[in-house]
């Protein structure tokens, strides 16, 4: 475009004061790009929740457990594919700090019902082969430096192993890959069997939820009110909903991260709004002998006004890319709270809303000297300069 | 002749000076004060939920009262404990009595769900069963409405923190236990402490609804002094009947408390910092346009005879002054708009809902201050010292 | 649009033009029932004490300012009745500016300065060169094309002014006190320029000066005081 090197050339005219509102919306949009990350963190989960399947556990209360009969009335209910269990372990390995979750589950139909957790053939095999065998997330494998082959201890207060220590040891035959970037690898999982006999007699037949795949996604919330239906009066009730419902639940349980984040985002950018509308406001008074020139030459007012919005819009989404891209780089270096948020990273999709925000931004900071440099009368200009 | 007096002097003409400039600088002031404003507000804002949650977990306890586990549990959740255990702990040594017998509360607890009244979804509340010696040993707990649940029947009394928060906990209401409707007889409080989160019921109504035989999840004793806590310690490890944990109360709420805290404090502090940094380059640019809007007032002070140094202190004082007002601005802001704003968050290592207010404590006013002074002298410092670099004849003909 | 002249031949026609200012309750009448026809090719000079009106006028024939009573009439075109957008349209065709304080922009180098007029047009880059250089050519600033205004001398960036005002090539230039910033020898420079451009050019130029050494350059001079027109100066 002709008018580019104009618009630019303007931006130049005090470099120390762009550079410093640069630096400034540069700053905002590292923090808006933080938040963004954090937001994820703590309710991303919901996003990538399998539409096609349910949670089942306890109506009383969560930690109720639910009997492993369960399952086969479930996979007799129409529109129901297949049906699993899992329970909460709640074992320790070494020190409470090192907190991730490690379940008891069927394998065969855990991977099944799981295509998220990518694991090699050979050692899907090799779980199905052994009885102590259990495979974890890549994170936690590398958190750790597990290896496959090596034997891990895991002490769990609600379920101490059978005889002597109490101590359960578990051999890692594999080690599971994400298929999306967001996808959990911190868990660890290991084989029901194996728990159920070693565990003591007041818990066995016990298992902690449900996860059932409908067969028609569409059906979910129907099928759903059928499960529970079919457990209306048995010994322990249910609660079915969607996967995506109970994370989100879960998700709005910690706090209302979207609220937080939001108010301290408009905290931030209407500061930033202050201070470049500051900068624009000042550098177009600054230009008013020169704006009188322009529109003397033949420059329309719809001209000027184009001019000093590009000018202000080029200063914020210049700001903003760098602020993006530098919380990108950041947010890629993972958790910042060491291991509290495992699932840390910047989604694209808030980039490009970032940069949808700085056009706005640009337009807002741009509006009133936009305006002034439009009603400016050429005489006055003119006679001021 | 410059002495001191007369230095100081020049100072005060200077800074008078520049507050007369102010309203033709009207625009850069402005976005100074309420730049630095926003800053503390959300950093004071931020810090106060920290400071909230830590309060709500550290009055949950006191010194005197000892808390026992199984032996491996980190929470009363994984913990379990037989009746006759519970009797061991209640007659050893350190327990204080009262007339009717050890000041000892066997407790168990399950989590109920219940709809958050601010998002409408459900969350997981605590119902916890006690002994009668209860509210001995948690002598922080009154009724402030309604009354206390009758012993034997399915009744229960809920937190203050707990009824705003969630939906339906008014006295008179009911709430699902098991397969039936319990009703809400009474509100109580407990010192803000952790309890004021969590549904009240007696252990032995509990017990049957959940099918827990007569095995309760922790006992929580009343010691004779903070002083008596080794010995009521001893006494349990070294018991061959038990296998146990023990601790004071105050350091069980504490280390429950720990993951939560750190989880808000390190990403409190990380959105403070990144806020105060841009803060710091927004101060630059509006002292640094601050100043060039009175190049040739200052050039023509300098040429009058007014010392460089002067200027120079002069402008960081008007820069600090500013930034103060802002931090000032900023804290009340922070303080009237958070200070006991009440919300609950889950705690990871409880699973349960822990209710608390924001809190926007003095120190933390203080601290927003202090950040807003430095982000003035920072700002302030680099454009001071360019004005008084500035050759004067060239500062003269500035327009 | 050329330069098409009206039926008796003037370029410029100014009828019983008014122009009243208004401040707060205050009017103030800076022009009445004031008359002027300029030919085509000629070099006019408006000569006035301060605050006569004289760069009033000057707007008012630019299109840069609307009377209160009166038309304004510029080759054959009636500017009063133009709109805002069409007068900065008109303007941009038929108008070279030059004003006292040179109005560069600091930003950019002469040869972009010079350039400025025709980012309104549909040139191409190429045409717009070819533009900027021949009208650098004419006022003999050519090897000083990348130069910033600060380091131009007063009268180098008058002419960068003049090479701004005429690379459009419009139908009339209006100076507004040209020579006012300038030494003596520099000035003469410029007025040797504009009378160039008259003769050799053919241009039709207005200047307004205060400065009679300036304005016996032009083949005609009109006298402007508070608000009335005269050809002769009043004492």
């Amino acid at each position: 475009m002709k008018f580019a090197h104009l618009i630019w050339c303007n931006l130049k005219r005090k470099k120390l004061r762009t550079f410093l509102t640069l630096l400034s919306i540069l700053v905002a949009f590292v923090l808006f790009g933080m938040l963004m990350a954090i937001k994820q963190a703590l309710s991303g989960g919901v996003q990538l929740a399998g539409a096609d399947r349910l949670m089942v556990r306890d109506k009383v209360s969560i930690i109720q457990f639910l009997p492993v009969s369960y399952k086969a009335r479930m996979e007799r209910i129409p529109g129901v594919a297949l049906a699993t269990h899992q329970t909460w372990f709640g074992g320790v390995y070494q020190d409470p700090k090192n907190f991730f979750m490690q379940n008891p589950v069927i394998p065969g139909e855990f991977l099944e019902m799981h295509p998220e957790f990518i694991l090699p053939p050979e050692q899907k095999k090799a779980w199905l082969q052994t009885r102590t065998g259990a495979i974890v997330g890549r994170k936690t494998a590398d958190r750790f430096h597990w290896k496959i082959g090596g034997k891990v201890p895991i002490k769990s207060a609600i379920f101490p192993k059978d005889g002597g220590d109490g101590v359960w040891v578990f051999d890692i035959v594999g080690i599971f890959e994400g298929r999306e970037k967001g996808t959990d690898t911190t868990p660890m999982f290991f084989r029901y069997d194996y728990f159920d006999e070693a565990r003591s007699s007041w818990a066995k037949g016990q298992v902690g939820w449900y996860t059932i795949r409908v067969q028609d996604p569409a059906k979910a919330a129907e099928i759903a009110k059928r499960v529970d239906q079919e457990f209306a009066n048995s010994s322990s009730e249910t609660k079915t909903e969607p996967e995506g419902a109970f994370l989100q639940g879960w998700a709005s349980q910690i706090c209302n991260i979207t609220l937080i984040v939001s108010s301290i985002l408009g905290a931030v950018f209407f500061t930033m709004l202050l201070v470049s509308g500051n900068t624009m406001s000042q550098s177009v008074r600054e230009r008013t002998g020169e704006l009188g020139v322009q529109k003397a030459i033949g420059f329309t007012n719809a001209q000027i006004v184009s001019l000093v919005l590009a000018e202000s819009c080029l200063l914020t989404t210049l700001g903003a890319v760098l602020g993006l891209g530098l919380a990108w780089m950041l947010t890629s270096r993972g958790d910042p709270t060491g291991g509290l948020l495992p699932l840390f990273y910047l989604p694209v999709p808030d980039l490009f809303i970032g940069l949808g925000i700085s056009l706005v931004l640009g337009v807002a900071t741009g509006f009133f000297p936009a305006l002034g440099a439009m009603r400016l009368r050429v005489a006055d200009a003119l006679r001021r300069m | 002749m410059a002495g001191p007096i007369n230095w100081l002097l020049q100072i005060v003409s200077i800074a008078r000076f520049g507050l007369l400039s102010i309203p033709r600088r009207r625009g850069a002031v402005v976005a100074t004060v309420f730049g630095i404003a926003g800053v503390v507000t959300v950093l004071v804002g931020v810090l106060s939920i920290a400071a909230g949650f830590e309060r709500a977990m550290a009055v949950s306890g006191s010194p005197d009262t000892a808390i026992v586990l199984r032996s491996g549990a980190d929470s009363e959740m994984v913990s379990g404990l037989g009746r006759d255990e519970t009797r061991v702990i209640a007659d050893s040594p350190g327990v204080a009595h009262s007339a009717e017998g050890p000041l000892s509360s066997a407790e168990l607890f399950v989590i109920i769900d219940i709809p958050k009244r601010s998002s409408g979804s459900d969350a997981n509340v605590p119902l916890r069963g006690v002994e009668r010696a209860a509210f001995q040993v948690h002598d922080n707990f009154k009724i402030i409405r309604g009354r206390m649940f009758d012993w034997g029947k399915d009744e229960v009394v809920v937190g203050t923190g707990a009824a705003e928060e969630f939906d339906g906990l008014e006295v008179g209401s009911t709430i699902k236990v098991g397969r039936a409707q319990w009703p809400v007889v009474g509100i109580f409080t407990a010192n803000g402490g952790v309890a004021e989160s969590e549904i009240w019921t007696g252990a032995t109504v509990l017990q049957e609804t959940y099918h827990r035989g007569d095995s309760f999840q922790s006992v929580q004793a009343k010691l004779i002094s903070p002083g008596a806590y080794e010995q009521f310690r001893d006494a349990l490890t070294s018991n061959p009947q038990l296998n146990v944990k023990v601790q004071r109360q105050t350091d069980y709420y504490f280390e429950r408390s720990e993951t939560m805290s750190r989880l808000i404090t390190t990403l409190g502090f990380l959105i403070a910092f990144l806020m105060a940094i841009g803060a710091v380059f927004g101060a630059l640019n509006t002292m640094y346009s601050s100043v060039s809007t009175r190049t040739r007032e200052i050039g023509t002070l300098r040429a009058l005879g007014f010392g460089a140094g002067a200027v120079v202190v002069a402008l960081m004082i008007e820069s600090l002054v500013l930034a103060l007002i802002g931090g000032v601005l900023g804290g009340s802001v922070a303080y009237f708009a958070f200070n006991g704003f009440h919300t609950s968050t889950m705690n990871f290592q409880s699973f349960s809902q822990v209710a608390f207010a924001f809190r926007v404590t003095p120190q933390l006013l203080l601290r927003g201050i202090i950040w807003a002074a430095a982000i003035g002298l920072i700002g302030g410092l680099l454009p001071a010292i360019r004005a008084a670099r500035l050759p004067i004849a060239t500062a003269l003909r500035e327009l | 649009m050329s330069e098409s002249q009206t039926t008796d031949g003037a370029l410029v026609r100014v009828e019983r033009v008014e122009k009243v200012f208004h401040r707060g309750s205050e009017d103030i009448h800076v022009l009445s029932d004031l008359s002027l026809e300029v030919p085509a090719r000629e070099f006019l000079a408006l000569m006035g004490p301060s605050g006569s009106g004289k760069s009033t006028l000057l707007n008012l024939i630019g299109g840069l300012d609307r009377p209160t009573k009166g038309t304004v009439t510029v080759g054959g075109e009636r500017v009063d009745e133009l709109s805002d957008r069409e007068l900065a349209h008109w303007r941009a065709r038929h108008v070279g500016f030059i004003f006292q304080l040179y109005n560069l922009m600091p930003v950019l180098n002469a040869e972009q300065n010079v350039e400025l007029p025709l980012l309104l047009t549909h040139l191409s880059k190429a045409e717009r060169r070819e533009h900027v250089r021949a009208a650098l050519d004419v006022v003999g600033l050519s090897n000083r094309a990348k130069h910033f205004p600060r380091t131009l001398s007063g009268g180098e960036q008058q002419r960068v002014g003049i090479a701004r005002g005429i690379v459009t090539d419009p139908t009339i230039l209006l100076c507004d006190e040209p020579t006012g910033d300038l030494d003596r020898k520099a000035g003469d420079g410029i007025l040797d320029l504009l009378q160039a451009l008259n003769r050799e050019h053919g241009k039709t130029i207005i200047m307004v000066t205060h400065d009679p050494h300036a304005s016996k350059r032009a083949a005609r001079t009109v006298y402007l005081d508070k608000g009335q027109l005269g050809n002769e100066p009043l004492q």
